[in-house]
């Protein structure tokens, strides 16, 4: 039992760590293709089959550019700043349930790394933990427009955890379970949370598009303003932890927004567990298009919006989401007292 | 592999820990100071607290030292590069004589403890989980909990009537 526990759950790593790969990959040209189809445009279609191995060329191209470090940067943060960034990006995916138990011979597997009982404070603190590579990185670059971008980023990270912190509130109140387990399975029973939470599904929708640093909230990097933000001074491959780190946060962000809203794995009006192991990859399909939809959100939003200004972004934050996530709280308090 | 974990964590901290102290560039003192954070949270978690342990992560080291790298990064303080004012001698025997008044008081403290319960077969079930935490907190402390809150509403309210006169 327990070497086949293990087992399974190397294989497990394995393969949520190559899948948030491979779809950070298929990110990195989605978003190409489709911003080029909302403009008119074609975009890269070139490298192999309507442009599929494009990330792949945009991958070697990184690994071959120069690698820079500048003169005024402060070396050892410098160098420390992209990894302190891609290591949380990539862990948060451990909790999330990505299908119905799968059926091993006589074994179960949950389809999740760890199912542990702080599991969405495990989220929030790695994402948390994820603020200091942008912060270091624009003060370890000794350049002002980064500096400004870290300042900025830093401000806007906090203000927005608080929001979508008290987001998760109501959701954990309703279902009286902390852990991803419980509430994908309170959602397979009742139904999904989207219905008894609209307000904090909205709420969190808007702070994770914050957390993510994707337009309309994209402060840190605002081209126009700031050159490129925290990573102006990056070149090579440590660029490319930055630009892979945002859209592993972004998968991890859909996935936690699929599991706490939208049923996780669930097939709507479908048993997965009378289907045997066709439900299972039946519920990993669901998750995965679910995951999709959200992430076509993210480019879909970033291509259609224009930036917030700095002072409309703080003002959304703390005098719109923060009262608004507070009065959920409490109306979720009031139905739970009215309904005991 | 308990133990083994245990002292691999407990080192990092106290190296780290001597590194805040010991560092004169106070933006290498904070990243250390997170990290010493980081590793007292897996201590934390080897004593099954994961509830205190991922607090430790999420509120010191995600809110808390976060507004202290904005700070020192906005005063842009740079290496510490003042000589000392003391003759190096005076330094030593005041450094050490406060190690030993230290170390005495930690002698007569864990001589007080008795013997330490480290083991997992002696915690309850159930124990640094969320729940039986928030039901003590809500009933058996519920008013140190909210005079605490009180004070901190108080000090946040004093804040920011000190740094900004006109409201």
């Amino acid at each position: 039992m327990i070497p086949f526990y293990i087992g399974a759950t190397l294989v497990k790593v394995l393969v949520v760590f190559s899948a948030t790969l491979l779809m950070i990959m298929a990110m990195t040209l989605a978003e190409r293709r489709v911003s080029a189809f909302m403009q008119y445009r074609l975009g890269p279609n070139r490298v192999g089959w309507g442009g599929i191995l494009q990330p792949v060329a945009d991958g070697l191209k990184f690994i071959l550019k120069e690698d820079i470090i500048p003169d005024k940067a402060d070396r050892p943060i410098y160098l420390m700043a992209p990894v302190i960034t891609m290591v949380p990006a990539l862990m948060t995916m451990a909790v999330i349930p990505f299908g119905a138990p799968l059926q091993v011979g006589e074994y179960m597997v949950p389809l999740q790394i760890a199912d542990l009982n702080i599991g969405l404070l495990y989220i929030l603190a790695l994402t948390s933990v994820g603020v200091y590579g942008i912060v270091l990185a624009g003060w370890g670059s000794g350049s002002k427009y980064p500096l400004l971008g870290g300042l900025r980023s830093s401000a806007q990270l906090i203000s927005y955890e608080l929001a979508m912190g008290l987001s998760l509130i109501g959701v954990i109140m309703i279902t009286g379970g902390l852990t991803f387990g419980e509430i994908v399975a309170y959602q397979q029973e009742t139904g999904w949370n989207i219905w008894k939470q609209p307000l904090a599904a909205l709420i969190f929708l808007i702070a994770i598009f914050a957390e993510t640093n994707r337009l309309p909230f994209d402060m840190t990097e605002a081209e126009q303003e700031l050159v490129g933000g925290y990573h102006t001074e990056y070149s090579s491959f440590k660029f490319a932890m930055f630009f892979m780190s945002e859209y592993a946060n972004m998968i991890t962000a859909s996935a936690f927004m699929v599991s706490l809203f939208f049923g996780g794995w669930d097939v709507p009006f479908v048993d997965e567990a009378a289907l045997g192991n066709l439900g299972v990859g039946l519920s990993v399909l669901a998750f995965l298009a679910k995951v999709g939809f959200f992430l076509f959100l993210y480019i879909w939003v970033r291509w259609t919006f224009p930036r917030f200004r700095y002072d409309q972004l703080m003002r959304l934050g703390w005098k719109v989401l923060l009262p608004l996530a507070l009065a959920n709280v409490f109306l979720t308090g009031l139905y739970l007292v009215w309904k005991a | 592999m308990t133990s083994i974990l245990f002292y691999m964590f407990a080192s990092l901290l106290i190296g780290s820990s001597l590194f805040v102290v010991l560092n004169r560039n106070p933006i290498y003192s904070v990243v250390m100071l997170v990290f010493a954070f980081a590793n007292l949270a897996a201590l934390y978690f080897l004593l099954e607290a994961y509830f205190i342990g991922i607090l430790q992560i999420l509120v010191y080291a995600g809110a808390i030292m976060v507004l202290f790298l904005f700070v020192v990064m906005l005063l842009n303080v740079g290496p510490d590069r003042a000589r000392p004012q003391w003759a190096a001698m005076d330094r030593w025997w005041f450094g050490g004589m406060v190690g030993v008044v230290g170390l005495t008081l930690l002698a007569l403290v864990t001589r007080g403890m008795g013997p330490l319960r480290s083991s997992a077969a002696d915690i309850d079930d159930g124990f640094g989980e969320i729940a039986p935490l928030a039901t003590d907190l809500f009933s058996r402390y519920l008013l140190p909990f909210e005079t605490a809150a009180l004070l901190l509403t108080v000090a946040l309210i004093g804040t920011v009537f000190l740094a900004k006169r006109r409201i």
